[in-house]
């Protein structure tokens, strides 16, 4: 009896139209901990670089993460992993919600989807009965919209995962949408590319897990103490006084301006008035005591969830001083199903564009004056791939500036990895921040830092109370931070020891399916996170029967996180994409980032471009990779490098 | 006439706190399984959130006694303009639907406050933080005359079931014949 996961994998060809349920190697599990980790190993073997991501061999993955179904509170994530055809790299996505356990409920730990169908589908998983269904009814349907006829149409019960129009226009910025949640980051398009409209769930089969009172006395306590904790889930979701952090921090326009002193008590006002009035309820995900998304309906009836800071940032990229224009685009993103990160960036990166006379009248006929009408107009082209310029901005800042051209490449100055970032632009460079922007693989800095603070604690008294109970915490960040004052930069054994545990734990989180906000994400505000990796291995150990400790667990977390780097390098990724966006912070140290960059990769195993070396690969498991880069020249048979000319 | 007291138990529902996380769920059906908590499947839970995620509307509805037949109401409510039928929010396990039924014999589920755990709230509750479930007991003074005139309507109740259903020789004679047993 296979416990905490299903032990199959339901496997769709939209190409051939076939339908398998195979079953897994347990042992899979082991090695990887399924959700990400055992996609990676699924893509690594069956998405060889020369696959290109619209072609119908590359797979787009959701996988439920070990611990969803189990008592264990707040895993419930469903991980979306493929390449894209912004970055020609991995995907990192996510959704929250449902999705993830009524798959397992189903009966499958992951759905793999290869091929491409010729016309708009959709698939219905009833349990053991799997069909692929005609979507030509849900063609032009918001993302929410489909969500409501397929629970009409088949049950209603079902959990749904859609896309909207910018999923099926192969808009890169496209997600997929479910519930209260979103999978962003370059999801969508390849799901709208394979003509997949939506996944319909419903699941009635048991999940096991393997040593019950165990777990289950470990899980009752935490949902209350989940709850009651202030340092757990998302801070953002009603305190003005981080809203006021956020407008004021964080970069207005195309991330080019920040606005001190602007969240004025009539600012406040608005943003508590408008969302009080139009909120209908907090809700939380599956299995989960916290309440970090709420619902909010506009005076027509259109609802919509809010999440993270999204209800911040349509106001502060288009200018316009007002929280009801945020849920207006929230509103109409949501049903086109386009990313809340990425989105707000596009449109003021192309408003820049015009105000600075790149694009002009002709490439965007009645093009309003007003910052909200831009803002709608350039959605809807961008959407519809209208026009050169509706065509161009759908692939992302990255490539719109390269097809507008006209110096249109000077404006995209807030891209890492092809990929749109926050828009944060600070003063000076924070070392461990240098590195995780500059090696991370999950094109948001969001998913890879987390366990370790941002910037010191001044006040000694309180540094020592957050390192008492700082139970997340392996002993030497305790020291490093109880000794770091204001304005002095880590060395670069600990920059390269804190970049290491925050992606580390991201990489946990996203194979057993615990969310961020209490676990990889939140330890940096507040030093209390729900779940580390100190308390972790035992959730995990009674949930699937594997036995586990943390050093095993970090172990598990390197193998992912290597096998990612390893399906990026495959593809091509090397040391000179490795850099933050160039304006990210005022003064650079071009020298000393290089240095911190280079004891990243000495202390990864990693040669000097960035590619985990033989020895490396092999400590982890990982031979099959070493002996793939030996063949394919990217190492040189005795594990080194090869370098260019 | 002074009578007995018994214990009530009772869960209250506020619908307006519910945060849809259907951890109500998940805990039922742990507690109820055997051994105890050795799975999870919301399927056998003996409370299900009813819930229209995209009109927030999360109902809550625990599983109340097992129905031979679909009774016959058959009232449309309009809850902000959407309709609902009777059984939206009805706990039986009832032949019409698949609700409070176990998903592999199909054997209707009910709620049992948890019984077994002495001395505890339900697991629904204990897991609901926010308070859309509540757990009261409270002391009710039984009447005793009220409660002698109750078995009485039940058992001419019963009695004449039986009565329409095999007739009155049949009736007694399996009377007569179960009494000689003892």
């Amino acid at each position: 009896m296979r416990c905490a996961e299903t032990g199959y994998n339901l496997e769709i060809d939209l190409s051939r139209g076939s339908i398998e349920r195979v079953e897994t190697d347990p042992r899979l599990t082991e090695l990887h901990l399924g959700g990400q980790g055992t996609a990676a190993k699924i893509i690594w073997d069956r998405v060889p670089p020369e696959t290109e991501p619209f072609s119908p061999d590359n797979l787009i993955i959701f996988s439920s993460g070990l611990l969803n179904c189990t008592p264990v509170p707040g895993a419930n994530r469903c991980i979306v992993n493929t390449i894209s055809p912004q970055t020609n790299l991995f995907v990192n996505s996510m959704l929250g919600g449902y999705f993830g356990t009524e798959m397992k409920y189903a009966g499958y730990d992951r759905i793999i989807i290869r091929g491409k169908s010729p016309n708009l589908v959709y698939l219905w998983i009833n349990n053991d009965k799997v069909e692929i269904r005609d979507a030509s009814h849900l063609q032009g349907k918001g993302a929410m919209e489909t969500q409501g006829i397929l629970q009409a149409e088949l049950d209603a019960s079902a959990q749904v995962a859609a896309i909207g129009l910018a999923g099926e226009n192969r808009v890169y910025g496209a997600s997929i949408e479910h519930a209260s949640s979103a999978a962003a980051r370059m999801a969508g398009v390849v799901m709208g590319d394979k003509r997949l409209k939506a996944i319909a769930i419903r699941g009635t089969k048991d999940i096991n897990v393997a040593h019950p009172i165990e777990l289950w006395g470990l899980c009752e306590p935490k949902y209350k103490s989940i709850a009651d904790d202030p340092e757990n889930g998302d801070p953002m979701r009603l305190d003005p006084s981080n809203d006021a952090w956020h407008m004021e921090n964080f970069a207005w326009g195309n991330a080019r301006e920040r606005r001190r002193g602007y969240f004025t008590e009539d600012v406040y006002k608005n943003d508590v008035t408008t969302t009080d009035k139009a909120r209908l309820r907090w809700v939380g995900c599956y299995n989960c005591p916290k309440m970090c998304k709420q619902m909010l309906e506009l005076e027509d009836g259109r609802k919509f969830f809010t999440k993270c800071f999204n209800r911040l940032i349509y106001m502060m990229a288009a200018y316009v001083e007002d929280f009801s224009f945020s849920y207006e685009m929230l509103a109409r993103t949501t049903q086109y199903g386009m990313d809340g990160f990425a989105t707000p960036q596009l449109l003021a990166f192309a408003v820049e564009l015009y105000e600075a006379g790149v694009l002009t009248n002709e490439d965007l006929p009645d093009f309003p004056a007003d910052n909200a009408e831009r803002f709608f107009y350039l959605l809807d082209i961008t959407v519809r791939r209208e026009g050169f310029v509706g065509d161009a901005l759908a692939d992302g800042v990255y490539w719109a500036a390269r097809k507008i051209g006209r110096g249109a490449e000077k404006y995209d100055h807030n891209t890492t990895k092809k990929v749109e970032q926050v828009p944060l632009k600070l003063g000076k460079v924070n070392f461990p921040y240098y590195l995780m922007y500059a090696t991370g693989e999950k094109m948001s800095i969001t998913q890879i830092e987390g366990s370790y603070p941002q910037a010191p604690e001044p006040d000694l008294e309180k540094r020592k109370k957050l390192v008492e109970g700082w139970e997340a915490a392996p002993e030497r960040f305790k020291k490093w931070f109880l000794e770091w004052e204001p304005r002095v930069d880590p060395s670069i054994e600990e920059s390269v020891n804190i970049t290491d545990w925050n992606e580390m734990m991201h990489y946990v989180d996203d194979s057993i399916g615990t969310c961020a906000w209490l676990s990889s994400f939140r330890g940096q505000f507040g030093c209390r996170p729900a779940y580390h990796m100190y308390n972790l291995p035992e959730f995990i150990s009674y949930a699937s029967g594997f036995e586990l400790d943390t050093d095993k667990l970090w172990k598990i977390a390197a193998r992912n996180r290597t096998l990612v780097r390893a399906i990026n390098n495959r593809r091509g990724l090397r040391r000179i994409d490795e850099a933050p966006p160039a304006d990210h912070w005022k003064i650079r140290e071009h020298e000393k980032e290089q240095a911190y960059l280079d004891g990243y990769y000495a202390f990864k195993g990693w040669t000097n471009e960035g590619i985990p070396t033989k020895e490396t690969l092999n400590k982890l498991g990982l031979d099959y990779v070493s002996e793939d880069f030996i063949q394919r020249g990217i190492l040189t048979s005795d594990g080194g490098e090869i370098r260019e000319g | 006439m002074k009578g007995e007291k018994k214990k009530v138990k009772l869960i209250k529902v506020n619908l307006d706190k519910c945060i849809a996380c259907r951890a109500c769920e998940l805990a039922c059906s742990a507690f109820h399984a055997k051994p105890k908590y050795s799975s999870i499947n919301p399927a056998r839970s003996r409370i299900r959130l009813v819930m229209d995620v995209l009109n927030d509307e999360y109902v809550p509805i625990r599983a109340t006694e097992y129905t031979k037949s679909e009774c016959v109401g058959r009232q449309i409510f309009t809850i902000n303009g959407k309709e609902y039928s009777e059984c939206s929010f009805c706990g039986a396990s009832c032949p019409s639907r698949d609700l409070f039924r176990e998903p592999d014999s199909g054997l209707p589920l009910k709620c049992d406050m948890c019984e077994d755990e002495l001395g505890h709230e339900p697991k629904c509750v204990k897991v609901c933080t926010v308070g859309a479930l509540v757990y009261e007991e409270y002391e009710e003074e039984v009447n005793e005359e009220v409660k002698e005139k109750e078995k009485q309507i039940a058992l001419e109740m019963g009695l004449k079931s039986l009565l329409d259903k095999y007739g009155a020789q049949r009736l007694l004679d399996n009377f007569v014949r179960m009494s000689r047993k003892g």
